[in-house]
């Protein structure tokens, strides 16, 4: 019986350690699935908050793991900042319900869908999944039209506003300040790209529509025969073929895909292949979202065959 | 009124000129607003049209198409491990084609607090089976989770996988001696997750003891028990690792086993370790990654075998064994595997030579290996060949496995 008490003692005085260590903090804990979404978190939450990305651009957004690591995180987390439209389907599902935290659960504010906020392109006018890993609900690699930035930018402020109203006119002063010297950018951008109007390329996967469609440039092939299918060698030489018809000015890969079928029609057309950052991280220089853009239409205007 | 609304949009007009003369910065605001009304315009056209709001609220949906065709130089039939009571279900499978573990998913958010899943098999003996049917809340505070209806245990690593996630065609031999391939039953799970960027879970089960290994005695509402511990984390970017330590109780009240020649009344504790670690360059295993796993079982059964038709006679045996295993993805669509497992079973002394539980000096061996080809996330073929010294006599197997799945997409589970 003496043993029970002590064994019961010991028990409790553990998990009160337990507690006592475990940093008791004011700030936000903000988890975000992509890393675009934690840069834009870090710049309307300043000190006042504390993100943490799920994904790196090395990583693909549509093939991670629930991993413990993730579980972990999204325990404590009060608001969680994910792209939505079904890109995190295989993986975000389950870590919340894994990690069982109310506060963040789909429908609660906590719960912050960027696509949700933005129209999104390339609706599939047949579910099937002969077509490949199609997003029912349209394209949802959004991120990549600043002026998308704009917009998800204004409703995660409200969001943040609403989870911490204590700091809510500081959320709205950093929202003010990022929002002025975005439009600035996307201004200089704009005029930049002018150039590249009605350029056409070859994409490795759809990845890229949003930033064709902002630019007006030309979408000419798909190395992916489906999304989310790899090219076969066979497939890879229809797309050559197809490009004996018309020109294509550059081969637009991001950094996480793998370089192997860009490598092949390059060699055979002598079109450059562009690894664009995608995301923040993708490249050294690319470690905002400012940089994003600037490092991408530079490796754009650089890259492309005259 | 008329001349109220030219008023405002006159007053709107001059604060815009005067404003954009004021600020340059101000001009992309206006850009801003603009495009929105345009996003709003377009936005509502899109709601016009009409929308599959009754669709998405029907739960998800999936259906597992599995099958195989094996070859065996032994006749399934006379299955047996030296020394291991099996239960039903748990030989190398039927010669030839068949459709195994064909799996219709149901799941859904039943509200903004539960979550809930329904899932019915098609079993090797041809018949329907319902695997889960559970409710698990979502809105606990403080980490605590509870899940009830009938659902796997959470002891183990793979006892809760299901079988068209698993890395060979069969589960290893502790999983198929020791708890007649995986264990689920009828009961309530409490678990709680710790608020630490280390991940740590900590929970407990109380099951009916319906199902084997347990045979809940008539007298008892709860047939068996477990406690399980998780642990896990990443290692820079590129490693990411789990390891469990779990314990599972029962009660047995004449527990009989497919041969029929024994029955076991009295208590079987089993204690599992397993460690799972991942490896992909950069954490992106889309086109290599390396995952080991392994798992050791320990079961001590205290109590009476009945020979039947022969007395009954007291028994403390213990009974380990363990696997490891190696799956190495080295093109996008390509994985190869590479599997061993061992039992050691105590013998049961003289008064059992000839029954079930006469090890016969035989240690039980397994070497498998895998090759599978994944076309796209939902589908995938695997041929894999198993030297099986399970048998006292060692038998060649080869299995050809189609896995496919439609509807709703499956989880990425680590």
């Amino acid at each position: 019986m003496h043993g029970i008490t002590l064994m019961l003692k010991m028990l409790a005085t553990s998990l009160l350690l337990l507690f006592v260590a475990l940093p008791v903090s004011a700030t936000m804990n903000v988890f975000a699935c992509e890393p675009e979404w934690a840069s834009l978190v870090e710049e309307l939450g300043g000190e006042e908050v504390k993100v943490f990305s799920a994904t790196t651009a090395q990583q693909d957004p549509h093939r991670i793991q629930a991993r413990p690591s993730l579980i972990a995180k999204m325990r404590r987390a009060d608001l969680a900042v994910c792209t939505g439209a079904n890109l995190e389907i295989g993986w975000l599902p389950v870590l919340l319900r894994r990690a069982a935290n109310p506060k963040v659960q789909p429908g609660q504010p906590g719960y912050f869908a960027a696509t949700q906020h933005v129209s999104l392109l390339d609706k599939p006018t047949r579910l099937d999944r002969a077509e490949g890993d199609i997003h029912a609900a349209g394209d949802p690699h959004v991120h990549l039209n600043p002026h998308n930035i704009t917009r998800i930018a204004r409703a995660l402020t409200n969001t943040m506003a609403t989870i911490d109203p204590q700091n809510a006119v500081s959320y709205q002063q950093n929202r003010d300040d990022f929002l002025r010297r975005w439009q600035q950018a996307i201004k200089r951008w704009e005029d930049r790209a002018e150039s590249l109007r009605n350029l056409p390329v070859v994409t490795q996967h759809k990845s890229w529509t949003y930033l064709l469609d902002w630019l007006g440039m030309q979408e000419v092939a798909r190395l992916e025969p489906k999304p989310g299918i790899p090219p076969s060698t066979a497939y890879l030489g229809q797309v050559l073929e197809s490009l004996q018809h018309k020109s294509a000015n550059a081969i637009l890969v991001a950094n996480y895909q793998s370089p192997k079928p860009a490598k092949w029609l390059q060699q055979r057309t002598g079109i450059p292949i562009i690894m664009l950052p995608y995301t923040i991280g993708g490249s050294n220089d690319a470690d905002n979202l400012f940089r994003l853009f600037d490092m991408t239409l530079e490796q754009l205007q650089t890259g492309v065959k005259p | 009124m008329k001349k109220l609304v030219i008023a405002c949009i006159l007053s709107a007009f001059t604060t815009i000129t005067t404003s954009q003369h004021a600020h340059a910065a101000e001009q992309g605001d206006i850009e801003a607003l603009r495009q929105d009304i345009e996003e709003l315009k377009k936005q509502l056209d899109t709601s016009q049209t009409p929308t599959s709001s009754q669709a998405s609220l029907n739960p998800a949906i999936s259906l597992i198409l599995m099958g195989r065709f094996a070859s065996f130089d032994n006749d399934p039939e006379n299955y047996a491990i030296p020394g291991v009571t099996l239960p039903e279900e748990t030989d190398p499978g039927k010669e030839g084609f068949s459709l195994a573990e064909t799996e219709l998913i149901i799941s859904g958010n039943i509200d903004d607090k539960f979550f809930g899943r329904f899932t019915t098999a098609l079993t090797a003996e041809n018949e329907i089976e319902i695997e889960e049917a559970f409710v698990q809340t979502l809105g606990l505070p403080a980490g605590f989770g509870i899940q009830f209806g009938r659902f796997y245990s959470e002891i183990g690593y793979l006892n809760k996988i299901h079988a068209h996630y698993w890395d060979f065609v069969d589960q290893p031999l502790v999983y198929r001696a020791y708890l007649g391939n995986q264990y689920n039953d009828d009961g309530i799970q409490l678990r709680w997750l710790a608020p630490t960027d280390l991940f740590l879970e900590f929970g407990g089960e109380a099951f009916s003891g319906d199902s084997f290994p347990a045979s809940r005695p008539s007298n008892e509402s709860v047939g068996s028990y477990s406690l399980f511990m998780k642990l896990g984390g990443d290692v820079g970017i590129s490693h990411s690792w789990q390891a469990g330590l779990s314990y599972l109780a029962i009660q047995a009240e004449n527990r009989e086993t497919e041969n029929g020649d024994v029955s076991f009344s009295g208590d079987d504790n089993l204690i599992i370790a397993d460690l799972v670690w991942k490896w992909a360059p950069a954490g992106n295993d889309s086109r290599t990654s390396l995952v080991f796993q392994a798992e050791y079982f320990n079961s001590t059964e205290q109590g009476d075998y009945t020979i039947i038709g022969n007395g009954t006679n007291p028994v403390d045996r213990n009974k380990d064994g363990w696997y490891a295993q190696l799956i190495y993805k080295f093109l996008p669509r390509w994985r190869t595997g590479l599997r061993y497992d061992r039992l050691s079973i105590e013998d049961s002394g003289s008064t059992f030579n000839g029954t079930s539980l006469d090890t016969q000096g035989h240690t039980p061996e397994r070497v498998s290996a895998m090759l599978d080809f994944s076309h796209s996330e939902y589908s995938r073929f695997r041929l894999q060949y198993n030297h099986d010294e399970s048998y006292a006599v060692a038998d060649n197997q080869w299995y050809l496995q189609y896995i496919m799945s439609l509807g709703a997409h499956g989880a990425h589970r680590f």
